[in-house]
């Protein structure tokens, strides 16, 4: 008897975890109070939990700025946000709750590619509307989904010529070993060739490796104009610092689609080490416009503790924001349809990073794109291009024609 | 003697009833969100059932179970794209994580390879795959019509269909109940398993390997099933799990994959089946509720409440329960209770 | 032949990184049997150590030579009595428990210090061989090292603390018949591992990336080393770094980081497969 009533027990403990589990995690419906849901999907903690606070601070400080000026449609505006810990499979399920149990109206967030295709999919089956705020490789083909950040064929498309005109023909490129890396590298080399350049050696690294001599000699060896760096993540930020102690930093210039994206590079590294990289994003804090000036002061003042870094992602998810907002009130309604039928209409929006559009045929943006030089921390802007085309999806995608297509497209360039 | 096959049968078969109650009712009283999330949860029950068993009762410490979790997840992937369907993909990936099992074991069984020596070459060959299937970034690495991603992995793997009407898919509530049919299957065999006489000596070679070598049994042999049909469970929760999530990528390979494997097992309970699963879920249970929660950190409590479990629990959470329970009803229930058969 | 120069310094600088994060693990392991998940914190503890402190004004070397080591060091003294000693004998448990305060480890650091605390620059300035430069600091690497293992070689076979630490790894109930503090040497060992931790944080500082993911990056590597070496602290961390080390740093350079990795495993693992004990279970059987 004994020995079976423990058992018992215990296992009625085991159903109880799993049934709490289950529970509604709010404490009354969000529809009922008559609130509108935003869900916010950053990685709080975790190995780019730098990139995902940011993020997600400039997220809720939208969302005050929502509801100071009276919220949408007369109703509040709510943030629920969720920390999946840099864990796919808690992307996952958060992306199911927001859908389902939260009624999100829209969710904002997914940093890596990872992490964006774990949950589009999710998001693009129980039809909740979603905003991607990510610099990413290209080729997310999806109504139901706004891609702000910029695309290879917008900044490396700008970036190469530059660089190249600056500092010679030949190029050594070095890459992250994953989706991203493999596609930009790619992209480079097109470039490259189209303006008469030449890639001497691409080196993937996979993304634990913190080792740099082999490839460092290797540079040395093959003596390029200048190198191009796709690195990213906190183990290959060693590479800077092993380059400029092996006095290299006087040698050979360095330019990057990826130093400073999240931010946190240029708080690690030092500026010795670090001034003179030349990269090209969609934001930098230093555009000099009153829209910038402007919002720049607004975020320093909401936090000026712990300020959020001012960068592509932060500044587009601010974007995302500011164009659902607009499309909710533009249409009147909360309903998704309406509100894509709004964003794909070719509006341009003035925002902190400049003008922007959404193009319909693959909802990506259509923006300006800017090219800065690393100076004591602080990014010089150099050039700036304007309604740059994400010509690299816009290979592969036309949602005009496919509305129901829900794929993530690898762009070959072969 | 009826009272010990009393006492032996009578928690597995409450374990069975109870998990085909909750085969039944779940999808009736729960809505949609909640079974997924159910479902997530019997799926990992699984998989730390692969290493619960060989552990606890076969002796062998994996600290790379995560291999045929991973395995089965990506054979899974690749041949249910190519295939459409996914019954025979299923099969596919638990035979080559059963062979694969049987590989591995014999380079270490055959090679005298014990305690934590053989530990390490678990965690040294599921962090081969995880070093190889991480570069495949490339388009070159295709099989069939599958690409394999590399750091990224494969999304948008097919949802389990139906094994009688394979152009079907299963329906959420149909999925939840499928896996837990396997999970109670699972579970009871291991347990006639342990029961049976190949049970008893596989559990006296994890108390004693020479005597019961001197005794006259085939220590590698045995310890060579048993990884296997560890790997085979193992690799049967990676197809599924692969399914649920529509997605596979190669952290499923990482050191954090099969590190949380063997500490749901100590947290749970080493040599008992309900424990780990109890562990899974709870700690998992727990990772999420502070996803939700505004604590400064996770990290922090997550680590503090695993240290505080090793400490205050030296046993795991499920056999510590249970003694605090038993010495409760006996306080309680007089001493001629405890005497009582159960 | 310039080329060959600086691809043996890069052999030897890998097996200098072997040695390093491996030696601290291995005194544990091999002396104690506890398996120190948390070693890769506590190199990362270093590494924050030299990065807050020199922030502060104090000399470079002091923070990675005495600051580095003196500050892990007393900080696994802290762990070994609130933690580890309860869990002697109990090898996974302490699997656990580590792991736990790993996460603990990362999720603090990130809390207090931040995940972008700025780094510091790499001292000295380089060497040129031929066509090729060559950080000093690489060179400098390589002296570390060795220094590190002939310390913990000299200490144990030619003082008396060395001496009772192998006694007491060979049989603590006679040491403590001998009236000797067992415990105390087994706070002292795992202070010592830890503050050999913390070296080599300090050391890879000015040539990494700190933040707080970085120690998750090296404990792999560096438990494999040790596996592979045995239970023999010097020998088999000497033997184990060497063999690894130049052969995938060999691969790295003639196929790429990818296979250089994979190479590491694969090579440990034929090693385990020879050797079922480690290298040091089998030859070298008498050294430390």
């Amino acid at each position: 008897m004994t020995r079976n009533i423990s058992r018992r027990s215990m296992l009625k403990g085991t159903a109880a975890v799993g049934a709490a589990s289950a529970l509604p995690m709010l404490p009354f419906s969000a529809e009922a109070a008559g609130e509108i849901i935003v869900g916010g999907l950053h990685d709080l903690s975790g190995f780019i939990d730098f990139a995902g606070i940011p993020m997600n601070q400039i997220m809720l400080m939208a969302i005050e700025e929502i509801n100071a000026s009276g919220g949408l449609l007369g109703k509040k505006v709510k943030g629920v946000v969720y920390d999946p810990q840099s864990n796919m499979s808690m992307y996952s399920q958060f992306a199911t709750q927001l859908a389902l149990k939260d009624k999100a109206s829209v969710v904002m967030g997914g940093i890596t590619s990872a992490s964006r295709e774990t949950i589009r999919p999710i998001l693009h089956r129980f039809k909740t509307l979603y905003f991607y705020n990510t610099l990413y490789e290209g080729g997310v083909c999806d109504r139901n989904e706004i891609t702000l950040g910029t695309t290879p064929a917008q900044t490396v498309e700008e970036l190469v010529p530059y660089t190249m005109g600056m500092w010679g023909k030949k190029v050594y490129t070095i890459a992250a070993d994953y989706n991203y890396g493999q596609i930009t590298a790619a992209w480079v080399k097109r470039y490259v060739e189209q303006n008469g350049g030449e890639v001497v050696a691409t080196d993937f690294f996979p993304l634990d490796v913190t080792n740099f001599g082999p490839t460092i000699s290797k540079i040395q060896s093959a003596k390029p104009d200048m190198v191009m760096s796709v690195l990213v993540g906190g183990a290959h930020l060693g590479f800077y610092n092993q380059w400029a102690a092996a006095g290299m930093k006087k040698e050979i210039p360095i330019a990057s689609t990826t130093f400073g994206a999240g931010g946190a590079e240029i708080e690690i590294i030092k500026p010795e080490v670090a001034n003179g990289i030349v990269t090209s994003y969609g934001y930098y804090p230093s555009i000099d416009s009153p829209a910038n000036n402007a919002w720049v002061a607004k975020v320093k003042k909401r936090y000026p503790e712990k300020t959020p870094f001012l960068t592509e992602l932060s500044a587009f998810t601010w974007d995302g924001m500011m164009i659902w907002a607009d499309a909710v009130r533009t249409a009147g309604s909360m309903d998704r349809m309406k509100l894509i039928e709004v964003m794909e209409s070719g509006k341009t929006y003035n925002l902190p990073s400049g003008q922007c559009s959404i193009d319909p045929k693959t909802h990506h943006a259509i923006r300006d794109v800017y090219i800065a030089d690393l100076q004591d921390k602080t990014f010089i802007i150099k050039k700036k291009f304007s309604q740059v085309q994400p010509a690299d999806t816009q290979s592969v995608c036309d949602l005009v024609k496919n509305p129901n297509s829900n794929k993530h497209y690898e762009i070959s360039l072969k | 003697m009826l009272r010990n096959i009393h006492k032996d049968w009578l928690g597995a078969g409450f374990v069975a009833v109870l998990g085909l109650a909750i085969l039944i009712f779940v999808p009736v009283y729960f809505d949609l969100f909640e079974v997924l999330q159910m479902t997530k949860y019997v799926v990992l029950a699984l998989f730390v059932l692969s290493l619960a068993y060989i552990w606890g009762f076969g002796g062998i410490l994996s600290f790379g179970q995560a291999g045929f979790f991973g395995l089965g997840g990506y054979v899974f992937a690749v041949s249910a794209i190519n295939m459409g369907q996914t019954t025979i993909p299923f099969l596919i990936a638990i035979a080559l994580c059963v062979l694969f099992a049987g590989a591995l074991g014999y380079f270490m069984f055959y090679g005298r390879l014990n305690d934590v020596y053989l530990g390490v070459v678990t965690l040294v060959v599921t962090l081969i795959l995880y070093k190889l299937i991480n570069h495949t970034a490339g388009p070159e690495y295709i099989i069939g019509t599958a690409r394999l991603g590399g750091f990224n992995g494969i999304p948008s793997i097919p949802i389990m269909t139906l094994p009688w009407q394979p152009d079907q898919e299963m329906e959420p509530a149909q999925m939840f109940q499928y896996f837990m049919a396997i999970l109670i299957a699972v579970y009871v065999l291991l347990h006639v398993l342990i029961k049976s006489k190949f049970g008893r000596v596989a559990i006296s070679i994890r108390e004693n390997e020479v005597r019961t070598s001197l005794l006259g049994y085939d220590v590698r042999l045995y310890k060579l099933c048993i990884f296997m049909i560890g790997g085979a469970i193992g690799g049967a929760a990676g197809a599924m799990w692969a399914s649920y999530q529509t997605f596979v990528d190669p952290n499923i390979f990482s050191l954090e994959w099969s590190a949380k494997c063997l500490i749901w097992v100590i947290a749970g309970g080493v040599g008992t089946l309900i424990g780990p699963i109890i562990g899974v879920i709870a700690l998992e249970y727990l990772s999420f509720q502070l996803g939700q929660t505004d604590f400064i950190n996770n990290l922090i409590v997550l680590g503090t409440i695993l240290i505080l479990v090793v400490l205050l629990m030296p046993k795991g959470l499920f056999p510590t329960f249970r003694d605090i329970f038993l010495k409760l009803w006996r306080r309680r229930g007089g001493q001629g209770d405890g005497e009582r058969p159960g | 032949m310039d080329y060959s120069l600086v691809v043996a310094i890069e052999l030897l600088r890998e097996v200098a990184g072997l040695i390093l994060i491996a030696t601290g693990l291995a005194i544990v392991f091999g002396m104690m049997r506890v398996i120190n998940i948390a070693h890769g914190e506590f190199i990362m503890l270093g590494g924050y150590t030299v990065v807050l402190t020199t922030k502060q004004g104090v000399n470079i070397w002091i923070a990675i030579l005495i600051l580095a080591p003196l500050i892990v060091g007393i900080f696994g003294v802290i762990v070994e009595r609130l933690i580890i000693r309860h869990l002697y004998g109990r090898i996974i448990d302490s699997l656990l428990a580590t792991w736990g305060l790993s996460l603990f480890l990362i999720g603090f650091v990130t809390v207090v210090f931040g995940n972008t605390v700025e780094g510091v620059t790499t001292p000295f300035s380089a060497i040129a061989i031929g066509g090729y430069t060559v950080s000093i600091y690489t060179l400098f690497l390589i002296f570390a090292a060795m220094a590190v293992i002939a310390s913990v070689y000299l200490t144990l076979r030619h003082t008396k603390a060395g001496l009772i630490a192998r006694a007491t790894m060979q049989n603590p109930d006679m040491v403590e018949t001998l009236g000797i503090n067992s415990k105390l040497v087994y706070m002292a060992t795992f202070g010592i591992g830890a503050a050999f931790a913390g070296l080599a944080g300090g050391l890879l500082a000015p040539i990494s990336g700190v933040v707080p993911s970085m120690g998750a990056l090296l404990i792999g590597k560096a438990f494999i080393t040790v596996v592979t070496g045995g239970t023999a602290v010097v020998a088999g961390t000497l033997s184990a770094s060497s063999i690894l080390g130049s052969i995938s740093q060999s691969v790295t350079f003639i196929f790429g980081p990818v296979f250089g990795d994979a190479t590491l495993l694969f090579v440990a693992l034929i090693l385990l497969r020879l050797l079922p004990q480690g290298i040091t279970g089998r030859i070298f059987t008498r050294s430390v």
